[in-house]
């Protein structure tokens, strides 16, 4: 094969490198930077008094009321979330696999959450459907005669995960729904013949076949989730309290609400130690199965 | 039966997904009074009138020019150094081509917030903040992990023969990329410009942070109809639906596309 000869070699570092050293230095920089400013008292409200602080950042940050509160809340965020996207989506994607009409339709409906911009789905949620007094939602509870919920005051972050479960729910279908298309219908047939239930095909036909698709689930969500900021920044302001503050947000609040640069890099470390966990378990479970 | 039954819910459920869209179209054409009205107004006049304000009052055009040069300008940066690097990695591979992708793929996973605090001292110093140029770029690397496996996934399954071929009838290695490989893999480039296009419009972490008034694009306008004096429903529906509508379209249309490059091929 001629791919293995010296120059096509030297086009492919060549092709190869813009991307790699961009990529590269995107993340070598800033991480660098923020290892350094760790180690730094540094607020840019008193930009001329920098000094050399070791790893009272760290301690800062730590110790921080709401530190252990806003590692609590992401992981909470993210599991939840997993949970409901992945059930939810699985079993929805099961109900609209058969063919029927306006099938089309009903999945364009269904994936559309995933193309609005969080700042809106946010504030949508929040304005017109969990308003406790003209929101649909309290509408729907006076209905039924119940006291309608006073959504962000009474259940702020399980209102976040609503929000943002609704997002990637249609991920979640978009991508079990076509995983089903390739299922193999005649073993399905034959079990019918041989007369499983259709509890029993899902038991052990379709979950297996879904194994890898849930996994990548998983991972593209995970990865997204661990970032939620907008939702937050939009509704809640990471309050009430510290009850909707997640990680990021609580970064956010350390460098640009309070510009205590040196706490928020110490943060921004914590956070990438953070990912890096989920990151590793992630990539041994999933890597094989990407490269495929 | 049980097939009935199967249809309704089917529908049932994309209805209750899909709901929070509709109320939110159905809104932008109400009067702030209806908007609020309880219980809420399901049949009403429709009045235009939200989106002249929208037009008038807020600038809109100039957030949507925004959006549209920064997601348009990122892809493009995106996709420039993403191409090289797939042919790379799918026509060239070697022992650290694994490696490298993978390494690719975790630096998607390194949470944004780590990067903040350096990204913003280090525009602030250049001069960059509130620029277009600098969410192009960032959007660029941001995104550029999953356009380079993304369009990798595409190369892997092209035949190698074709490139043989065209190197056996001399082609250069800019020749093959051009003449051979873009026209075979244009529909998963095109998919993968795509997802550039939709992740950079309803980006929000960086346009939020990164930004004001100069270079803010729509989700940063939209973001700030949180504040209390911007309390008017029909009009945040408005400005919402305006924002939204463009992806949404585009979303539609490309969904097929999109799983394979949202999952790396990973599902068929």
């Amino acid at each position: 094969m001629s791919f293995s000869s010296s120059p096509p070699r030297r086009v492919g570092v060549l092709t190869a490198s813009p991307a790699v050293i961009m990529l590269f230095a995107w993340m070598i920089v800033p991480l660098v930077m923020t290892l350094y400013f760790s180690t730094q008292y540094y607020n840019l409200l008193y930009p001329g008094r920098t000094a050399f602080v070791g790893l009272e950042n760290f301690a800062y940050f730590f110790t921080y009321p709401s530190f252990w509160t806003s590692v609590f809340n992401t992981l909470l965020l993210v599991g939840s979330v997993l949970v409901i996207t992945v059930v939810g989506g699985v079993l929805i994607s099961v109900l609209v696999d058969a063919r029927f009409p306006g099938q089309g339709i009903v999945r364009i409906l269904l994936i559309s959450p995933f193309f609005i911009m969080p700042t809106v789905s946010a504030l949508v949620w929040k304005n017109l459907l969990m308003n406790p007094v003209s929101g649909l939602f309290a509408w729907v509870s006076q209905l039924f005669g119940l006291t309608p919920i006073n959504w962000f005051a009474d259940w702020p972050l399980l209102s976040i995960i609503l929000i943002v479960a609704w997002e990637w729910l249609p991920f979640a279908i978009l991508i079990f729904v076509t995983a089903l298309q390739s299922m193999n219908q005649e073993q399905k047939e034959a079990a019918q013949m041989d007369g499983a239930t259709p509890v029993a095909i899902f038991r052990y036909l379709t979950v297996p076949h879904l194994a890898r698709p849930i996994a990548v689930v998983v991972m593209v969500e995970t990865i997204f989730l661990l970032n939620i900021f907008a939702e937050i920044f939009t509704t809640t302001g990471g309050g009430p309290g510290d009850a909707t503050t997640n990680v990021p947000f609580l970064i956010f609040t350390q460098a640009l609400l309070e510009f205590d640069v040196g706490a928020a890099s110490a943060g921004g470390l914590f956070a990438v130690l953070l990912a890096n966990v989920v990151a590793y378990f992630l990539i041994r479970l999933i890597g094989k199965s990407l490269d495929a | 039966m049980a097939g009935i039954a199967r249809v309704a819910g089917s529908w049932l459920v994309a209805l209750i997904v899909f709901f929070p869209i509709l109320w939110m179209v159905l809104t932008s054409f109400k009067t702030e009074l209806q908007a609020f009205s309880m219980p809420p107004d399901f049949f009403f006049g429709p009045t235009l009138e939200n989106y002249r304000e929208i037009l008038e009052r807020t600038d809109y055009l100039h957030y949507a020019w925004n959006s549209i040069a920064i997601s348009g300008g990122a892809t493009l940066l995106g996709m420039v150094l993403a191409v090289p690097a797939a042919y790379s990695f799918a026509f060239h591979p070697s022992t650290r081509t694994r490696g490298t992708l993978m390494w690719m793929l975790s630096t998607k996973m390194l949470p944004s917030v780590g990067a903040l605090v350096p990204i913003y001292l280090l525009s602030r110093n250049l001069g960059l903040l509130d620029s277009r140029i600098l969410l192009i770029t960032v959007f660029a690397f941001v995104n550029l992990p999953i356009m380079v496996w993304m369009i990798y996934t595409y190369f892997r399954d092209i035949p190698k023969d074709i490139l043989e071929a065209a190197r056996m009838d001399g082609a250069t290695t800019t020749q093959e990329m051009i003449r051979v490989l873009l026209p075979v893999s244009r529909g998963g480039l095109a998919s993968t410009a795509l997802l550039s296009l939709i992740l950079s419009w309803n980006e929000a972490f960086w346009s939020l942070n990164l930004t004001t008034t100069h270079a803010a694009p729509l989700s940063a306008l939209v973001a700030s109809f949180a504040s209390p004096q911007g309390l008017f429903w029909a009009r945040l529906s408005a400005v919402s639906t305006l924002a939204c509508a463009p992806i949404l379209v585009l979303g539609w249309f490309s969904q097929k596309q999109l799983v394979r490059g949202l999952t790396f091929g990973a599902v068929k």
